[in-house]
C-alpha cells in the first residue's frame, strides 16, 4: 500500500503490480509521472539508464504476445536488467510442473522481477503468494492488463490534458477483455466517464454494476464520445457464436470511416492491438488523424520502465528495512 | 455375527432424538449393537458408563454426500481415512459418491466401496452407483445389479445427466428397484468452463460464471420427470434461491422430491473469492448473501430434508494450481456439526433438534433405511457431543487426507466427544 509522505507526496511501497482495481488515483498519477520523466530517453543517443544494473528480469509468457512482451523487454534492457525470456505456449500443467514449480526455479536463479502473461485469470496473484520476486501482471485471463492501461491513460492525458470529465467509449468483447477491466478501473479512477458499447453476449455478468454506462448501439453513444477505445475481437477466446458473423457485427460495432463523420472531429480513437482490420475498425480510421494508436505504442515502453522501477525502488526498500 | 459388544451406559445427556419427539435429560443403555433401555436413572450393570451431563446425545449422524476418493485417487483421500474423519465429525454412516477412478458403475465397485468400508470400520459406508456407464451421461448403467450388491441409491455426481432423454429413461428404469435416484444439477450448456458464481466477482476476477440457472433449469426438469415417472428423486447441495423455490412448489405438490445443503453454502458466499483462494473453489459455487437467506428459510420452514457436506478432500500439490485449472471440493467433514451450529442455532434459524433432524432420520428416509433413531431396540448409532466447547479447526489435525479447509483457523463451538457405531466407541476425543 502507498502512503502519503509528511511532504503530500506519495511515497510508492508495492513491490508487485496486478491490477489497476488495487491502486488509488494517486498511485496511479505517481506512475503516470513516473513514466513522464522516462519518455524523453528514445530520444536519446545512448539510451539506457542504471536503476536496475545488477537485477534480473524475467519476461514468463504463457500466452502469445509480440507487443507487451518486446515492450518490457526493451523497458527491462533500458534499466539495465539482465533479462530472462521464458515461453510456454502450452500451460504448465500440461508439461507435468505447475505453475509455482516453473515460478520457484525461475526464482532459484536469483530472478528479482517476474513479468508474467497467463492465460488464468489469478496466475500473477497466486505467484505473489509463492515467490519473494517482485510480480508484474502482464495481462492474465480476463482479469486485468494493467500496463495497458496505464498506457491508454497516458496517452489520453499527453493529447488530452487530464481526464477529469471526458467521456470514454470502450467497444468490442468486454466479457472476454483484461483490456477493458483495468481500463474502466484506471479511466474512471481519474475523473472520466466510461461507456461500454457491444453486444449484451459479449458483456460480463453484472457489468451494471461496475461504475460504467453499458450500451448495445454503437450509434447512439459515438457523438457524445472525446475518446473511443476499440477492442481486437478475440476469436481465440469466443465460445460458442456470441454474434452471427463478422459482417454483421462490424455493421453495428466497427469504427468505420462513415461512424467517425457522426463523431466529435477530435475523437481520440485507440486500440490495444493487434487490430483486424475491417472487423472492428477499419484501415482508414486505424491510420487515419484521430488515431494516436502508435503512439500508444511508443508510451507504453515509458509506462513500463516506470512499473519495473517503481516495483524495484519497493523491494530494495523493504529489505533495507528488515 | 454379532459383536461380543460391550454394555455401554450413557447418563445424564440431553437425549435428543428428533424423529420421536424426544428432547430430555434420560440414561440410555446399550448393548447388543442395539439400544436395550432409556430411563431416567437406570442401574444396570454396564462393562462402561460415559457421564453425559450438559451433553447432547443424539442418533449417530447421516452424511449423503462425500467423496472418499477411493478406488482411483487415494492419495486424495482413502474409505479409510475419509472413515475416520467421518466418525471424528460425529457420523456414523455417510453416503460415497460415484465419481471415482474408475466410477462406480457396475456391481463390482459397489462390493470394492462396501469391503473397505467394514475394514476401516469406522462409520458405517453406503455407496451411490451411477446412473449412466462411465458417468458419460449416455447409456444406462445396470442399475439392478448394484442395487443387489447394495448401492443405496444413483447418482452421476459431479456432473448432471445433461440429456433429457436419458434421464428420463433412468428414472423410469430405476423406479424397477426404489432406490432414490439423486442430481448433481448443473446444465452445461450454461456456462460449461464456469469456475465460480456468475455474479459481480467473477467479472472483477475475471473469471468464466456459472449462472444460477444452470443448476435451476436441471433442478425444474427433472421435477418435471419425477411427475411423470413418480420415482423418489433427491436434488443433491442446492446452492440458489432459485432452486429453494423450485423444492418448495415440488412438496406443496406433494411430490417424491428432497433435497439437501452443505454447510459451505450456508456459511460462505461469492465474496470470498477476492483473492483466488482455490480452496473456496466448489461446484456449485459459492452463492450470494440473497441465496443463503433463502436457504435458511427453507430449513426454517422445514423444506430441506439433510444437511449434507460434500467432503470431498484434494491435494495441496492441486489446490495450488490456477483458479481455472484447480479442482473443485472443500474438505470438511469434521468441522461440520460446528459449522451448522455456527449457521443454524448461533442465528436462530432453528434449535438442535430441528438440526439434528436434518443429520439423522430424515436422511435416513432419503436413503429408505431404518436408522436415524434411538428407540428401544434401534441400533445403537450414537453421538455424544459438547454442544458448547470452543474450538479451533485445524486442518492440519484432520483424520481426513485433505486440507482443502476454508475454515482452517475459525473458532467454532460443539465438540463430537464420543461417536458409537453398532454400540461400539469408534471414536472418542481425547484431550
Amino acid at each position: 500500500m502507498s502512503t502519503h509522505s509528511r511532504t503530500g507526496k506519495i511515497q510508492w511501497t508495492r513491490k508487485h503490480l496486478i491490477g489497476i482495481n488495487d491502486l488509488s488515483r494517486e498511485e496511479i498519477e505517481f506512475i503516470l509521472d513516473t513514466a513522464q520523466g522516462f519518455e524523453e530517453f528514445s530520444t536519446r543517443s545512448i539510451k539506457k539508464a542504471p536503476p536496475l544494473r545488477g537485477k534480473v528480469v524475467v519476461n514468463m509468457f504463457f500466452e502469445d504476445s509480440t507487443r507487451t512482451r518486446n515492450s518490457f523487454t526493451l523497458a527491462a534492457s533500458r534499466l539495465s536488467a539482465d533479462v530472462i525470456e521464458f515461453t510456454e505456449k502450452s500451460s504448465s500443467v500440461s508439461k507435468g510442473e505447475t505453475l509455482i514449480d516453473t515460478a520457484r526455479n525461475l526464482e532459484a536463479m536469483g530472478v528479482d522481477i517476474v513479468v508474467i502473461r497467463h492465460s488464468a485469470g489469478g496466475a500473477p496473484k497466486l505467484l505473489t503468494r509463492c515467490i519473494h520476486a517482485c510480480v508484474v501482471n502482464a495481462g492474465d485471463g480476463y482479469h486485468e492488463h494493467p500496463t495497458q492501461a496505464l498506457l491508454d491513460v497516458y496517452t489520453i492525458r499527453q493529447v488530452r490534458g487530464p481526464l477529469d470529465g471526458l467521456r470514454i467509449g470502450i467497444v468490442g468483447d468486454i466479457a472476454h477483455s483484461r483490456v477493458a477491466r483495468s481500463d474502466i478501473y484506471a479511466m474512471t479512477k481519474l475523473g472520466a466517464e466510461v461507456t461500454l458499447v457491444g453486444p449484451p453476449t459479449l458483456m460480463p455478468a453484472r457489468v451494471q454494476e461496475l461504475p460504467v454506462k453499458v450500451s448495445h448501439r454503437l450509434d447512439d453513444v459515438i457523438e457524445k464520445l472525446d475518446v473511443i477505445n476499440m477492442l481486437r475481437i478475440q476469436f481465440e477466446r469466443l465460445g460458442g457464436n456470441p454474434f452471427p458473423s463478422v459482417r454483421e457485427y462490424s455493421r453495428f460495432f466497427g469504427l468505420t470511416v462513415d461512424r467517425m463523420k457522426r463523431a466529435k472531429p477530435n475523437m481520440l480513437v485507440m486500440h490495444p492491438g493487434p487490430m483486424n482490420r475491417g472487423v472492428e475498425i477499419e484501415s482508414e480510421v486505424a491510420d487515419g488523424p484521430n488515431s494516436v494508436i502508435l503512439r500508444q505504442v511508443s508510451n507504453g515502453l515509458a509506462v513500463r520502465m516506470a512499473v519495473l522501477f517503481l516495483v524495484n525502488q519497493a523491494a530494495t526498500q523493504e529489505t533495507k528495512e528488515k | 455375527m454379532k459383536n461380543e459388544s460391550q454394555r455401554i451406559l450413557i447418563k445424564g445427556g440431553r437425549l435428543i432424538d428428533p424423529k420421536n419427539s424426544i428432547d430430555r435429560v434420560a440414561d440410555i443403555l446399550l448393548a447388543d449393537e442395539q439400544v436395550v433401555r432409556i430411563g431416567s436413572k437406570l442401574t444396570e450393570p454396564a462393562d462402561r458408563v460415559m457421564d453425559a451431563a450438559g451433553k447432547i446425545v443424539a442418533p449417530g449422524l447421516i452424511d449423503l454426500h462425500v467423496h472418499f476418493r477411493e478406488p482411483g485417487d487415494e492419495e486424495e483421500e482413502t474409505i479409510a481415512s475419509g472413515s475416520a474423519a467421518a466418525v471424528a465429525g460425529g457420523f456414523t454412516s455417510v453416503v460415497c459418491m460415484p465419481n471415482t477412478t474408475p466410477p462406480v458403475d457396475e456391481a463390482t465397485s459397489v462390493e470394492y466401496v462396501h469391503r473397505m468400508g467394514r475394514q476401516a470400520r469406522k462409520t458405517f459406508v453406503y455407496v451411490m452407483g451411477a446412473i449412466t456407464k462411465e458417468r458419460a451421461g449416455k447409456e444406462l448403467s445396470e442399475m439392478g445389479l448394484m442395487t443387489q450388491a447394495g448401492a443405496i441409491g444413483f447418482t452421476d455426481d459431479g456432473s448432471g445427466v445433461q440429456d433429457t432423454g436419458v434421464m428420463l429413461r433412468a428414472m423410469k428404469y430405476a423406479s424397477i428397484f426404489g432406490r432414490v435416484v439423486a442430481q448433481h444439477c448443473e446444465d452445461r450448456s450454461l456456462g460449461k468452463n464456469g469456475v465460480m458464481n456468475a455474479g459481480y466477482n467473477a467479472t472483477v476476477l475475471g473469471l468464466p460464471g456459472m449462472d444460477p440457472l444452470a443448476e435451476e433449469l436441471m433442478l425444474w426438469r427433472d421435477i418435471q420427470l419425477v411427475k411423470k415417472t413418480g420415482v423418489r428423486y433427491h436434488a443433491q447441495h442446492i446452492s440458489t434461491a432459485g432452486s429453494v423455490n423450485i423444492i418448495r412448489q415440488a412438496k406443496v405438490e406433494g411430490l417424491p422430491v428432497t433435497c439437501e445443503v452443505t454447510p459451505h453454502h450456508l456459511l460462505l458466499t461469492e465474496e470470498a473469492i477476492v483473492d483466488y483462494d482455490t480452496n473456496y473453489k466448489v461446484n456449485p459455487p459459492l452463492r450470494t448473501k440473497k441465496d443463503i437467506e433463502s436457504l435458511m428459510q427453507a430449513i426454517a420452514d422445514g423444506i430441506i430434508d439433510a444437511l449434507a457436506t460434500d467432503h470431498a478432500p484434494h491435494l495441496r500439490s492441486e489446490k495450488e494450481l490456477e483458479f481455472l485449472t484447480a479442482p473443485c471440493g472443500i474438505a470438511g467433514i469434521e468441522c461440520a456439526l460446528s459449522l451448522y451450529r455456527k449457521a443454524l442455532i448461533d442465528t436462530g434459524v432453528c434449535d438442535w433438534s430441528r438440526m439434528l433432524a436434518m443429520l439423522t432420520f430424515k436422511p435416513a428416509a432419503v436413503l429408505n433405511v431404518a436408522k436415524g433413531s434411538l428407540a428401544v431396540g434401534d441400533r445403537a448409532d450414537v453421538v455424544v457431543i459438547d454442544p458448547d466447547a470452543q474450538w479451533t479447526v485445524d486442518a492440519e489435525k484432520f483424520y481426513s487426507k485433505g486440507r482443502n479447509c476454508p475454515y482452517h483457523g475459525w473458532q467454532v463451538k460443539g465438540k463430537v466427544l464420543y461417536t458409537l457405531v453398532a454400540g461400539e466407541v469408534r471414536f472418542e476425543e481425547k484431550e
